[in-house]
């Protein structure tokens, strides 16, 4: 006899925000303050409930190993400790610490309830069934035990070579925390400023997401969060974070990372053509078009947004297939930019190659050459 | 015997306004109406009323009302009327009560206890009459993964993906069959959803042929434990096969054909003998378990090449999810679930009124029962029993479903009125009867036309409501609870639905 299932009773965060990108496509590594600056200039578009940024290219020292940035949250110092030690105990059981020590940041810039914050550099180090994984496939499951599981430790961040720094106040805040433009170069930066509508932020809540080296910065709502959710579950991932931009982050992991497939196609999956065009298309795409919404009609993104999605070597901006939220899309020599409104990109760069507002669905996509 | 029943019906004539042209006399086959010539005057036989309506919408003069009878036996909760009717007509036939139409008890209708949602500030409602709103719904089995070969513009899918229809309302006709329906009432429902991009379900009793060419790419085909009508044609005409294990009205039992309705085309397209009762039995006597069926749908695979989706028709009962997983592992592209309100052409009263469950609570159970076991992407789903409205539509589908076959509102949209009498086979509405001259009372062309505009009525309506909470495609609103709350249901309804409370 299956027991009675309960209903969810989570509340689904609804937020507004301002993203913005930058990415150097010959690879060199800048500092974050440009960046900072950048979305420091749409303030207006957050409301000081939640900032953060992802860079990729930062650890140059450790980039063989997965770099886990954990957040351990509670209302005292000893709740955060004991969290931590809870931590480790489970990932010495699973992995090789190579090294670990706190993530530095500035004391002086206040923030609200900082929760300690601490990076991993690790390999993995599976036993007896989790030996099959494949090492992707263990580390996501390994985030996805810890994140649901381990009461107020939360990994954020868990590529290799890149890491996310996000919490609770306005992105320049936070870029500031972490002392994001004096401690880091990358070669692609995203950074998120937030509106959320409802006032229990909290750290773990803000953007990016990450899982793996991908991360996502989100701009809208997703009304088909529900329909994402549960097709997505049957992936094996948990939706825990009580916000839409998670369903992005996983349907792109599936769809990019487990699936390999090209961006071309995950926009037309997250963003598909409507029917009357599909249908006047020639056919070898119609067929293609017609068969990615059949097969993966729960993973389209209905509902207002623009999303950057960054992972190594690549960053990609999209949105839903009625652009129900601005992204404007820049160059300069090796520099690209993605930002919900162009005066950030004209203030760090006053004089740009090109300037254009993509289409509805249709992906911008800059890659680093190799 | 004197039948101690009170007639169920009052007939009032208004005589100021009757000029006995007698047109009610010809429009009702009960023979409620006759002309006294004695008396010079209408009279009416109330006792055989069954308050179809037929004789006071085609009254010329609006000369007629038939109510409910004012006459009752003393009030008494227990003994309703009904139940003492009920016993009475045994006391005088000593056989089981037969009905028509689905449950007519008041067993809690939960899509009036459900509301939806709609988009304020954060995200943008859609306007249907300025912007697409998309209702495309594909029926069959979609892989979990799509394996893509080459790059750039040479990328190319290499999975093969199981057959499906495509339906553009997510609405079929249920299945009725040729038999229980009139011809006229059959090619009605086979015309309006070839007008309108959607399926009807031929229902057990068979296609007749010469429907196959112009109308079988719009059919779903029923095998039933009859097996009435079926041929290698038959299901080869047809868009999608569907196997038909029970029923909602009548859960656990078969079809029931009585004689009178056994006329010569019915018996040719059935593939029986004329006049004789087409009762088909309760199981398929070549399913008596899980791998019987996996056998049958091969069968019928290997019959149609492979190139239609195989569907199962369960009715909703107490264990109906496990049982629908174990369908869909047998190899069933599509479910279709019918709920406890199902209609019927003929069912005993006491199986119709006291066996099955209501639909919203299976949709629920079973699209959670396939995704707990990560099966749900091997076939749809199909709701079926008590969708009234496009709100009710649109409820099944955020529930889960993947679209609904509607039965009997198809059959209110041609002119029923849900008098329960189709077993008699004398429906003054030509709709489920095989008398010549009531059947005739159907106009294919004009029965048709009234069928597309309800389903272009509701589509229009479920456009309207996606688009009020900034959904564009209806995909996007599959299973999606998080639409939907409930009102007035207690904990545990809400979590068999798997929704919150309103305010929740």
């Amino acid at each position: 006899m299956t027991r009675r299932t309960r209903r969810r009773l989570i509340e689904k965060e609804i937020c507004s925000c301002s993203i913005f990108g930058a990415m150097n496509r010959s690879g060199e590594r800048f500092g974050g303050g440009g960046v900072i600056e950048a979305i420091a200039n749409m303030h207006v578009r957050g409301n000081g409930l939640g900032g953060g940024f992802a860079a990729y290219g930062i650890y140059p020292h450790y980039r063989d190993y997965y770099a886990f940035h954990l957040m351990f949250t509670g209302t005292s110092e000893s709740v955060k400790r004991s969290s931590k030690a809870e931590f480790d105990a489970f990932l010495h059981q699973g992995f090789q610490v190579v090294h670990d020590e706190e993530i530095p940041c500035d004391d002086s810039v206040w923030v609200r309830d900082p929760p300690l914050a601490w990076r991993y550099f690790v390999l993995p180090d599976p036993k007896g069934e989790d030996a099959k994984l494949s090492e992707e496939d263990y580390i996501v499951d390994k985030v996805m035990w810890v994140n649901t599981r381990i009461d107020n430790a939360y990994i954020f961040s868990s590529g290799k070579d890149m890491g996310v720094f996000k919490g609770v106040g306005f992105p320049e805040e936070i870029g500031r925390y972490f002392m994001l433009d004096r401690e880091y170069r990358g070669n692609i930066w995203t950074a998120h400023g937030r509106f959320p509508t409802n006032t229990q932020a909290w750290w773990g809540g803000a953007h990016p997401f990450g899982l793996l080296d991908w991360t996502v910065v989100h701009n809208g709502e997703i009304s088909s969060y529900g329909t994402n959710r549960r097709y997505l579950e049957m992936y094996g991932y948990k939706c825990t974070l009580q916000t839409d931009t998670e369903v992005i982050t996983y349907a792109v992991d599936l769809l990019m990372r487990r699936q390999r497939l090209p961006i071309e196609l995950v926009a037309r999956i997250l963003s598909p053509p409507i029917w009357n065009a599909i249908d006047r298309m020639g056919e070898k795409e119609r067929s293609i078009a017609r068969t990615l919404r059949m097969v993966y009609g729960p993973l389209l993104m209905n509902g207002p947004f623009t999303i950057i999605i960054a992972h190594h070597g690549e960053m990609i901006g999209l949105t839903d297939r009625v652009r129900l939220r601005p992204l404007t899309a820049a160059a300069r020599g090796d520099m690209m930019y993605l930002s919900s409104e162009e005066a950030p990109i004209r203030l760090i760069s006053p004089q740009l190659d090109e300037v254009w507002t993509p289409n509805g669905g249709e992906p911008v996509v800059g890659q680093i050459r190799c | 015997m004197k039948s101690f029943i009170p007639p169920e019906f009052q007939v009032y004539r208004d005589e100021d306004r009757c000029d006995q042209c007698r047109g009610c006399e010809r429009q009702c086959s009960f023979g409620v109406h006759s002309y006294d010539q004695d008396r010079d005057s209408i009279i009416s036989d109330e006792s055989k009323c069954a308050g179809c309506q037929r004789c006071v919408i085609f009254c010329p003069m609006d000369a007629l009302t038939i109510r409910p009878s004012p006459s009752s036996y003393r009030p008494n909760s227990s003994w309703t009327r009904e139940k003492m009717d009920d016993l009475k007509k045994q006391a005088e036939t000593g056989g089981v009560i037969l009905t028509g139409c689905g449950s007519d008890k008041p067993f809690r209708i939960y899509w009036d206890h459900m509301v939806l949602n709609a988009s304020q500030v954060t995200n943008p409602s859609i306007d249907p009459l300025r912007e697409p709103m998309e209702l495309r719904t594909f029926l069959g089995p979609k892989p979990d993964f799509l394996k893509i070969s080459g790059e750039g513009k040479d990328v190319a899918i290499e999975t093969e993906i199981g057959p499906n229809v495509v339906v553009e309302a997510s609405i079929l006709f249920s299945a009725m069959s040729y038999g229980a329906i009139s011809y006229q009432a059959f090619k009605s429902l086979a015309m309006a959803a070839c007008d309108f991009g959607t399926f009807f379900n031929t229902g057990e009793g068979g296609l007749p042929k010469e429907l196959r060419s112009d109308y079988g790419r719009c059919a779903v085909v029923q095998v039933a434990s009859g097996r009435y009508g079926i041929d290698a044609e038959y299901l080869n005409c047809a868009a999608a096969v569907e196997i038909k294990v029970g029923q909602g009205a009548k859960p656990g039992i078969g079809g029931h054909l009585p004689a009178e309705k056994v006329s010569s085309l019915v018996a040719e397209t059935r593939m029986i003998p004329e006049g004789t009762d087409a009762i088909s039995p309760a199981p398929h006597h070549d399913i008596y378990s899980i791998e019987d069926l996996s056998m049958l749908i091969y069968a019928l695979k290997e019959a149609t090449n492979y190139e239609k989706p195989i569907s199962v028709k369960i009715a909703a009962v107490h264990n109906f999810a496990a049982i629908a997983s174990g369908i869909v592992r047998a190899g069933a592209d599509i479910i279709a679930i019918d709920g406890l309100r199902g209609g019927t052409g003929a069912a005993p009263k006491t199986i119709r009124d006291n066996v099955g469950i209501p639909i919203e609570l299976a949709i629920s159970s079973v699209d959670r029962r396939l995704r707990d076991e990560g099966i749900r992407n091997s076939c749809s789903l199909l709701a079926a029993g008590g969708i009234r409205c496009s709100g009710d539509v649109i409820k099944a589908i955020a529930l889960g479903a993947d679209g609904v076959y509607i039965g009997t509102a198809a059959l209110i949209a041609m002119g029923c009125t849900l008098c329960q009498k189709c077993y008699t086979g004398r429906c003054n509405w030509g709709i489920c009867t095989q008398d010549p001259r009531l059947a005739g009372r159907i106009n294919p062309h004009i029965a048709s036309r009234r069928l597309t505009n309800l389903l272009r009525a509701w589509s229009a309506e479920i456009k309207e409501m996606l688009g009020g909470m900034g959904i564009n495609a209806i995909e996007s609103l599959r299973g999606n609870r998080d639409h939907l709350r409930g009102v007035g249901l207690y904990e545990w309804e809400l979590d068999v639905l798997g929704i919150k409370g309103a305010g929740e």
